[in-house]
């Protein structure tokens, strides 16, 4: 189940294999945990409905988290996923108003098209101009944010303007499950697929983990590069398409300070912010954990303004439960390879 | 060895020059835009906006020196604030609620520094964690209240002038402070191993430089920076809210950079930031002067982030004369086509919108 670096023979490698799956079976009894403490406190927890919901709450994260993951594989971050979910939000509820009879297969294509050329402009700047990715992405954070502006001119698009069928895009039911997490699902499958079964996906683990190495291999760094920020942004083209569509608007503001999340549910799920290592499991039950952490302080009345503390607090408990796991390891192993 | 140091001097007096080329070219933009630009008062007062960025740069440009990163400073400065509005609504003296905010700051920024230096944990990803969790202290502080009322004392940090004359009381402070931190990077040992650190922590650690110790001080020093600053921006409000000061890391950040020190740290110089600093505060001040939003002029400031480090890189291709593949030319058309259509809907589709009644 975990896709993982390059060589399992080497202590490298299978140190870091242990580290995520260590992670991922962690989380999983953390949620465990989490869910029985909430559900004495809450009867209404543990049902069916509030399940949807929590589903329904992350399946964007989820979408957009797993575009980050792969760019923070490669030793890259992309800081600009707020600000393209914003802008092609924005551009596909304004086209939406102009022609409400296009239908939604179209409506999503033209949200991945736009989103797939603002991601390809960070993926050239980066790639072919050497610009470090967190200076980029954070230009390219303030100029899209500033291109919504420029384009809505201030304006917002409100439900009563958009058509019913827009709606129906993330909230429709045709298969008996929302779209939404149908759409999360199947982008999860296939990066998963991606990262696992494919040579491309294997190339990005190994520009992240050892970028000379990858190199003398004749992997082309520049390409693989590009292809990440690519993606990041053609799923943030899907996700503006599904923002707009499930909050029924369109705001100067939409998912700004998204990226702070998106870059959040990789860490607390065991993606190493370093590149090279991290798995689409692991990614998801980050994802998961945040979710159920906002549901639990809402149903468990306390003050939902603990929320921003508590996601603080799981990311550095993140962080530092990695480093020492590692480094345990890392002991072990020396000493019986000795 | 000598040399490499010669070399990045001249490039910092280059880059610098540029600065202020360009300071003096939006200058006079800006003074044909307006007759009121070259006004003393006017320019005195417009730089109030740009002193808490300032404050917070100094100890960036340090951290940043040293090839790490402080994403919390922001958050930091809310939660500061907003302990210290907390307080002093609890009835407590502002200057006691002060110090015990600027205290706490300290210990926010040794948490960074002790996880950073001691735990050796990546610094993005602590900053990152602590970003998030300052500023959800602050929201669980005020929650959705706002604390105001503060003694004219106190409002004197952002809104006084010194004397009979028009200079902001915090354009003092700011430039004792820069001279100060200017002085340590460039002409002391500690500034010394910064660079040190910055170009190769690991000879840096073999050669005795006490690196932990001196990243503990450089994430203290940047929380206590950042918790000044907050003081001064809610003096200069009149009032504290939880989100006070959200997202300026990134500004602090893009004007670090923009003053030509190496986001992976070794090189740049005070100088050059200071002149960023003026540089972006005046091209503000300009598109303040023709009716642009803020966010919009976010988008120059993110376009000239990305075209300083673009366009040197561009310029040296050009100067090794990289003859021109015949391979690039289906990606570059395809780049072109793409930008093309891209735009051409973008004014499309906006027409269609904001053209009607």
């Amino acid at each position: 189940m975990v896709a993982n670096t390059e060589a399992p023979a080497r202590p490298r490698g299978r140190l870091v294999q242990a580290v995520v799956r260590f992670r991922e079976v962690g989380i999983l009894l953390f949620i465990v945990g989490l869910s029985a403490l909430v559900s004495l406190r809450s009867p209404a927890f543990l049902t069916p409905s509030n399940f949807n919901d929590i589903l329904l709450n992350i399946a964007i994260l989820v979408i957009v988290a797993l575009a980050q993951t792969l760019v923070i594989i490669t030793r890259g971050i992309d800081l600009s996923v707020g600000s393209m979910i914003g802008l092609t939000a924005m551009m596909v509820a304004f086209t939406v108003v102009a022609f409400p009879g296009l239908p939604a297969p179209l409506v999503v294509a033209l949200g991945l098209a736009l989103g797939a050329a603002l991601g390809g402009v960070n993926g050239l700047i980066v790639a072919r101009g050497g610009v470090p990715p967190i200076i980029a992405t954070l230009g390219t954070l303030s100029i899209y944010r500033g291109l919504i502006f420029l384009y809505s001119g201030g304006t917002w698009i409100t439900a009563d303007k958009l058509p019913p069928s827009f709606r129906e895009i993330a909230k429709g039911t045709p298969l008996g499950v929302p779209n939404l997490i149908l759409f999360a699902v199947v982008v999860a499958a296939a990066v998963y697929y991606f990262l696992t079964y494919t040579r491309t996906g294997r190339d990005i683990y190994a520009v992240g983990s050892n970028p000379d190495a990858a190199r003398f291999a004749g992997i082309p760094k520049e390409r693989v590069v590009f292809l990440v920020f690519l993606i990041s942004g053609l799923l943030c083209g899907l996700a503006g398409v599904l923002w707009a569509s499930r909050f029924e608007s369109a705001q100067t503001n939409t998912a700004q300070g998204f990226e702070l999340q998106t870059v959040a549910a990789p860490v607390v799920g065991g993606v190493n912010i370093f590149g090279g290592s991290g798995s689409v499991l692991g990614v998801i039950l980050g994802a998961f954990l945040l979710g159920i952490i906002n549901n639990a302080l809402t149903l468990g009345q306390i003050n939902p303004f603990w929320q921003l503390a508590v996601q603080g607090l799981l990311i550095l408990l993140a962080v530092i439960s990695d480093a020492t796991i590692a480094r345990r390891l890392q002991g072990l192993l020396t000493r019986r390879s000795r | 060895m000598a040399r490499g140091i010669g070399a990045l001097r001249r490039r910092a007096v280059r880059w610098e020059g540029l600065l202020i080329l360009l300071i003096l070219v939006v200058a006079g933009l800006n003074s044909r835009l307006s007759p009121y630009f070259l006004d003393g008062t006017n320019l005195l007062r417009s730089t109030s906006d740009f002193l808490e960025l300032g404050i917070m740069m100094l100890p960036m440009v340090f951290i940043i020196v040293t090839g790490n990163i402080d994403l919390s400073i922001a958050s930091t400065l809310g939660l500061s604030a907003s302990l210290m509005g907390w307080l002093f609504m609890a009835g407590w003296n502002i200057w006691l609620a002060a110090a015990l905010a600027l205290l706490v700051s300290g210990g926010a920024g040794l948490l960074n520094g002790v996880l950073i230096a001691r735990m050796r944990l990546p610094a993005l990803a602590v900053t990152l964690g602590t970003l998030s969790f300052y500023r959800g202290l602050a929201y669980v502080l005020l929650g959705d209240q706002a604390a105001r009322g503060y003694p004219d004392a106190f409002a004197y940090l952002g809104q006084g002038t010194l004397g009979q004359t028009q200079v902001p009381f915090a354009l003092l402070v700011f430039v004792v402070l820069a001279l100060i931190f200017g002085l340590v990077l460039h002409k002391t040992t500690f500034g010394r191993y910064l660079y040190a650190i910055g170009n190769n922590e690991a000879a840096a650690r073999y050669a005795g430089v006490p690196v932990a110790r001196i990243k503990i001080t450089l994430y203290v020093l940047s929380a206590v920076m950042a918790a000044l600053a907050g003081f001064i921006l809610a003096a200069r409000y009149g009032s504290t809210r939880p989100d006070i000061g959200t997202g300026l890391e990134l500004t602090v950040i893009t004007i670090t950079v923009l003053g030509g020190v190496s986001i992976f740290g070794g090189s740049g110089t005070m100088v050059g930031a200071v002149l960023a600093l003026i540089l972006v505060g005046i091209l503000r001040f300009g598109m303040g002067l023709v009716n642009l939003q803020g966010p919009v002029q976010d988008t120059v400031i993110g376009l000239l982030l990305i075209l300083s480090i673009l366009l040197p890189w561009l310029g040296s291709r050009l100067a090794a004369r990289l003859e021109w593949r015949r391979a690039a030319l289906w990606p570059t058309a395809g780049a072109v086509l793409v930008a093309l259509l891209f735009g051409l809907f973008f004014f499309w589709s906006r027409g269609l919108i904001l053209a009607r009644p």
